[in-house]
Formats: structure tokens, sequence, C-alpha cells
């Protein structure tokens, strides 16, 4: 390792090339101790396409499609919250965890009276991305409808729900709407400057209107550069059956996956000690 | 019955209908405390609101509790723990006379110190709701809070930073690699912190064990934490895991709390346990608190309350478990409970401030998401001014990007223009380790080496040549 020569003012750190293992932002170099001219616009760049992301709005016709492909032999059901716009999203979250009177009727008019209870509800949520929604809940669906089809156990399911300026707990009175065991809500997380297509998996046991967040497990950060679609489905699968077994879903349901989820890179572990 | 308070001005006649209303209307415009309902109804009311608060004796608030005695532990833990001899000094004040004289020099850091068993969080918050920016910096300047594990952190002219890892997966080598550049900018003193991606036991255990490794190889004078739920961590001290400091999410209520799905005597256990293991070489400060502005109304626990005081209520829960290190997370909630970057920045200073004033070793993950309105400039402003107010510590990330909790926070590169700027010092353990290990070349000066440290180019060295995705 050569001494890092100063050119005009930047100083390189000889272990950026460690950004082979990591999306973290490492090995900037520095400008006295500051970030150099180009990784500094790169920074804002990121900062506005993130901003962007968030006033993305959901494409429902193309998810629907998307969705439809999955055959679930079960009619998709499109909701909206009560937020009416974006604006309105971002400053009053109590307005995204309810669904609008259309919404309420919708789920209503959909009712085989009287409606037989199933094990589990799904609602895809737009959220703060629906870049993540639009790209990731599909797949991810696909392999956790063939996990759920493949379990030993049977899991019924409520017909699939697409929600417009949606929060986590909207899925609450979905699932209650719909008479489930359980809600699994797919929801776009807060775009980050690496990652604008995260999605979370939020499963409930018992959802009704008024729970909070201690009652769920989450799995977050589903996409292709994150934890991929036949992992978290894996996952899923686990806390499925767990709450289903002891009836309950939050804090008191551990995940106890034993595996080692510490991946490697390339058969590369901890460098820092072996 | 909640008592009633009421303002004359002029021949208009103000009334507010309980303290909990006094306190939410007098407090600086915040999104947070418009979406709870509690928010003054014009700027003018909120004025008048300050001026009837500032008329008000301290002694008020230990006999008109804000959340019912009987309903909160929080509360239980407030008034049962108020220590009368301390407030002696200043129990004769008014909230008006209270800031006079913290800005006063009457108040030194030792008399300061004196009063503090004496001053509630709600004290607290309320001389907040009525003093200026300047005043929150220079009051929190001249209180000290001194905590210590394996490094002494909060002394005077010290920053400290938390170096957060965090990475998508909880790849092993990612981790390490971000510890790597955190490391050679001199960050880590406070803590080696990672949000895991997934909260899970065995994962934790993994984590605890990769930090301590290093903390060990490399003989760091810092301390190490895994920031899972209180219960994994008990569960991974049963199971023999290296853990040297307890982290929970903390909030003003005891209802909040519940929705964090823990109560007082968790954080006991807990607290406890991390004791018995003895890791601590220069101190035992074993807790790592985490809160923010706007969690309780969040959880629906706020008893109609204004956010900023709920906050406050929560560094009584800190400061009873002497943790090493509290965090408020101030801009990650999110623009639906502080809006812009003026609402973040007021609401940073505002939380140093009473935790400072309440002796909570107070830093602040200064941050911002990508839905808020708010950029790096305003991360700027507020590092500047807590550096000035004398924040305890601050995050360090790889480039102001956290990869896996997707927000920005403050980057390696920005503590050490803080200190710079300041002429700051990381802590003294810390500081001399720095020197020794020649990660920087003039640790007085603040200029990192420009090569390489020897202990670091053997592990770079082994790894493989060439591209490995």
């Amino acid at each position: 390792m050569s001494d890092a020569t100063p050119t005009h003012g930047v100083t390189d750190n000889p272990w950026h090339r460690l950004r082979e293992f990591t999306d973290a932002r490492i090995g900037l170099g520095r400008a006295g101790t500051s970030l150099p001219t180009r990784r500094s616009l790169e920074f804002q760049l990121a900062h506005a396409r993130a901003q962007d992301a968030v006033h993305l709005p959901l494409d429902v016709e193309a998810l629907c499609r998307d969705l439809d492909g999955l055959k679930t032999g079960r009619p998709i059901h499109r909701l909206h919250s009560r937020a009416a716009d974006r604006e309105t999203y971002l400053q009053r979250p109590d307005l995204g965890r309810r669904l609008d009177e259309a919404s309420r009727e919708r789920l209503a008019e959909a009712d085989e009276a009287p409606r037989p209870a199933v094990d589990l509800a799904i609602a895809v949520v737009d959220g703060l991305s629906s870049l993540a929604v639009q790209q990731n809940a599909p797949p991810f669906l696909e392999a956790l409808t063939q996990a759920l089809a493949e379990a030993d156990q049977d899991w019924s399911l409520a017909p699939l729900t697409v929600v417009e300026q949606g929060r986590v707990a909207i899925g609450d009175e979905i699932g209650e709407g719909l008479n489930a065991r359980a809600v699994l809500v797919l929801i776009g997380e807060r775009p980050g400057l690496s990652s604008p297509d995260s999605l979370g998996l939020y499963l409930t046991w018992g959802p009704r209107i008024g729970l909070n967040d201690a009652a769920r497990n989450c799995i977050s950060n589903v996409r292709p550069a994150g934890f991929v679609f036949d992992e978290a489905s894996r996952r899923l699968m686990y806390l499925l059956r767990e709450a289903r077994a002891k009836g309950l879903s939050g804090v008191q349901l551990k995940d106890r996956t034993q595996d080692d989820v510490i991946e490697s890179s390339g058969g590369v572990q901890n460098f820092l000690i072996s | 019955m909640a008592q009633a308070y009421h303002h004359t001005l002029g021949s208009r006649h103000y009334r507010f209908d309980s303290l909990a209303e006094l306190m939410a209307k007098a407090t600086p415009a915040r999104s947070g405390d418009r979406l709870a309902g509690v928010i003054a109804d014009s700027a003018e009311e909120r004025v008048v609101a300050q001026m009837a608060l500032a008329e008000l004796p301290l002694s008020t608030f230990l006999e008109d509790h804000l959340v019912p005695y009987g309903e909160d532990e929080i509360t239980r833990l407030i008034v049962d723990t108020h220590d009368a001899d301390a407030f002696a000094p200043i129990r004769h004040l008014t909230v008006g006379d209270f800031r006079n004289w913290l800005l006063s020099d009457l108040a030194t850091p030792e008399t300061i110190a004196r009063a503090r068993a004496g001053i509630t969080p709600e004290m607290a918050a309320a001389v907040s709701k009525i003093m200026r920016n300047q005043d929150l910096i220079l009051v929190a300047r001249k209180c000290r809070v001194t905590t210590a594990f394996r490094n002494t952190i909060g002394l005077p002219g010290r920053l400290s930073t938390r170096l957060q890892p965090n990475h998508p997966t909880d790849d092993a080598t990612g981790i390490a690699a971000s510890l790597l550049d955190g490391l050679l900018y001199g960050n880590g003193d406070a803590v080696l912190g990672i949000n895991p991606a997934t909260d899970n036991v065995a994962q934790s255990i993994k984590l605890m064990t990769l930090m301590d490794e290093v903390i060990q190889k490399y003989s760091i004078p810092t301390q190490s934490c895994v920031l899972t739920h209180v219960t994994n961590t008990l569960e991974a001290i049963e199971q023999g895991a290296p853990v040297d400091l307890v982290f929970q999410s903390i909030g003003g209520t005891q209802a909040t709390n519940e929705s964090f799905g823990f109560d007082l005597a968790t954080l006991g256990e807990a607290r406890d346990a991390a004791r018995s293991l003895k890791r601590g070489t220069v101190g035992d400060n074993v807790m790592y608190f985490e809160t923010g502005q706007g969690s309780s109304l969040s959880a629906n626990a706020h008893h109609g309350l204004d956010q900023q005081t709920c906050e406050a209520r929560a560094y009584a829960v800190a400061r009873h478990f002497e943790p090493l290190l509290v965090n408020t997370v101030v801009g990650f909630i999110g623009p639906e409970y502080l809006f812009d970057g003026k609402q973040i920045i007021r609401a940073g200073l505002e939380d140093h401030f009473c935790a400072k004033l309440l002796g909570v070793p107070m830093g602040c993950d200064i941050c911002y998401t990508n839905h808020a309105d708010a950029d790096q400039n305003d991360m700027d402003n507020l590092l500047t001014l807590l550096g000035a107010a004398g924040c305890t510590f601050i995050m360090g990330i790889p480039g102001s990007d956290d990869i896996m909790l997707n927000y920005q926070t403050t980057s390696f590169h920005d503590a050490l223009y803080a200190r710079r700027v300041l002429d700051l010092s990381p802590a003294p353990e810390f500081e001399r380790w720095l020197d020794e290990m020649a990660i920087f070349e003039d640790v007085a000066r603040h200029r990192p080496s420009g090569r390489l440290p020897d202990a670091f180019a053997r592990p770079l060295s082994r790894l493989p040549e060439g591209g490995v995705r």
C-alpha cells in the first residue's frame, strides 16, 4: 500500500477498494477533512433522486396487471386511505391508517355474508416508495404464494388488496374487514439514498383497528440487493407458523431462525480479525 | 378534574383548561403538535401561553401532574425520586425566574449539578419553551455530565461519535469495511453501535461478537452495542454473549414504553445483568437509550401532551438507569412530527438542553429523512450549534448515508469538521489510541494520517484482489 499523494488538495483513502464489499459510502477521500467536490455532488444527486421518489405516484393499473399474473384465484380490491393526496399523506399519518368511505363500502360489498373467516389477508400498500411496491411486491408475492401452497398447513387467503396513500396500520382495518386471522402488509419503506426500492413486510395476528407496532413483526429491506425474495419468504413463513401456533404476533414472538444470516461476500468474513 | 390556568393581557383574558394545554400552547410551532390537535391557535396565543407559563411557580409541577400518578409509572418515578433538598435553592422561582437563574452567573456547572435531582422533566420542558435557541445553547454548555465504561464520555472540550456501521443484510465484511473507514477517520469513541437488519437473538450475538473481536484485537478504548430489543439483549447475556451496553428506545409515558414492549422493571433487570458482566474498565454506565419527539403520539400514548414535554419525561427514565449514552434521534421520525429543517434544529437544541439540565449524557442523531423538507445544510447548522452547546456525541456514518435505515445522519467527515471548527477532541483514552496507532498524524490539530497505519495494512493485504461481485 503506497502513500496517498494529495493532488489538488484531495487525499485519497488507500482502503477505498473496500467499496467492493459494501454499498456504504466508504473510502471517499478528503479535502482537508471535508468531502471532496465530486463526492459532495454525488451525494446531492442521490438526495435529489430520493426526494423525487417520495412523490412518484403508484401506477395501480400496472401493479394490478402484475398481481393478476400470480393467479391466486381471488379478485383484487383497489382501496384508498383517507389521505387524499401526497401532501396530506406526509403530514397526517392518522389519515393514512384508515380507509376512505368509498373503500370501506367496496370492502363491505365484497362481503359474502356471513363472511367465512380466512387465515391471511395480504395488503399491498404504496407507503413512502411506490417504486418498492411496483418492482418488488409482485416477485415477492410469487415466492410467498408458492411457499404457502407448499406449506404443511393449509392457508386460506382473503382477496388481495392494493392501497394508495396508506400506512402500515391500514392493514388492521383491512384484515378486520375481511375477517382474517392475520394480515400481511407489503409497504414501500422510506427511500434511502442507495435504496429507493426497499419493501417492508409487517405481520399482525388478530388485526383490528387501534393496534400499535408492538403487535407486529417486521421484515425490512426486501429487494434484490437486500433481503432477496426467497429468503424473505422463508423468514415470513416461519413467522406465520409461529404466530398461528401461539395465536399472537409482535414483541412476544421472537424470530428464532438460527440460520447464519451473516452472509459473506466472496467467501470473505470479517477481514479485520481473520 | 384538571386545574385551569389564566392570563390577562391588556383587557383580554385568556384561559387554558389544564397545565397540559398551557404547556402545549406555549411550545414553539411544530407539525406533531398540530397533528395531535394541541398546538396554539395563533402565534399570539402561543406567546400569551409562554407569558402565563413564565409566571407559574416551578413547584406547580410537583402538584399538578401532567399524567396521573396512578396511571403511569413514569409519573410515579418522577414524583417518588424528586429530591426536596436539591430543589430547595430554586423552589421559590417561577418558570420565568428559572430561565433568568439558569442564564445568570449564579448558575455554574456546580450549582446546576447540585439542583439536578430537584428538577423534574416538566420543569425542564417548561423553561425550554420560553428560551431562545441561544439560551438553550448557553445553558446546556454549563451542564456537565460525565459517564464512563471503557473510556470517559462528556468531558468539557470533547465531542464523541457513535460509529454506526449498519448494513442492510448485516454482512460481516460490509460491516467491517464501514468500521475500518470510521476508525481511520477517528470516529467510534462513544460506541460502535449497529442497528441489526433483523431483530433476532442469534444474529445480535453474532454482531456483538464481531465488534468485540475488533475491539479486543486492536485494543480500542471503546464499547459496542447492538441496538436490539432489551429482552433480546437479556437473552444474549444469558447465552454468554459479550454485551457491553444494553440498548432500548424509550418514551416519556408508560403507554409509550408498553408499545415498545418493555417496562421499567425490565430495564432494571437488564442494567443489573450487564453490570454483572463487569466488562467496563473505567466505569459501569452500561445503558444506551434512544429517544425522539413524536414517539408517544405515534404510539397514541401522549395523554394530550405536546411532544416535547413527552420527550423530556423520557429523560427521567434515562437518568434513573445511569446510562453511558442517550441519543435523541431528532429528524428520524419524519415530517408529520418535525416538518422541516427549522423544526428539527429547534427540537435538537431543546432535547439536548433538557437532557443536560436533568443530568443525562445527551448526544444527537442529527438527521433527516428523504420525505422531510430538510437537507445537509440544515444538518450542518444543527451540528455546529450542538457542538457549541457541548453535545456529548453525534453519529458517524460513511458519507452521511445509512444504507440500512434509509436516512441521512452526520458523517465521519462531519465529526472532523466540528472538531476543527470548534476545537473539540474525542474521549481522552480514544484520542491517545488514535495517536499510538498512527491513525492521526497530528491528533491535536485533528489531522488524520495520509497513509494506512501498519496495524490495518496487514488485514487489508489479505483480501482477495479484484472485484468480488
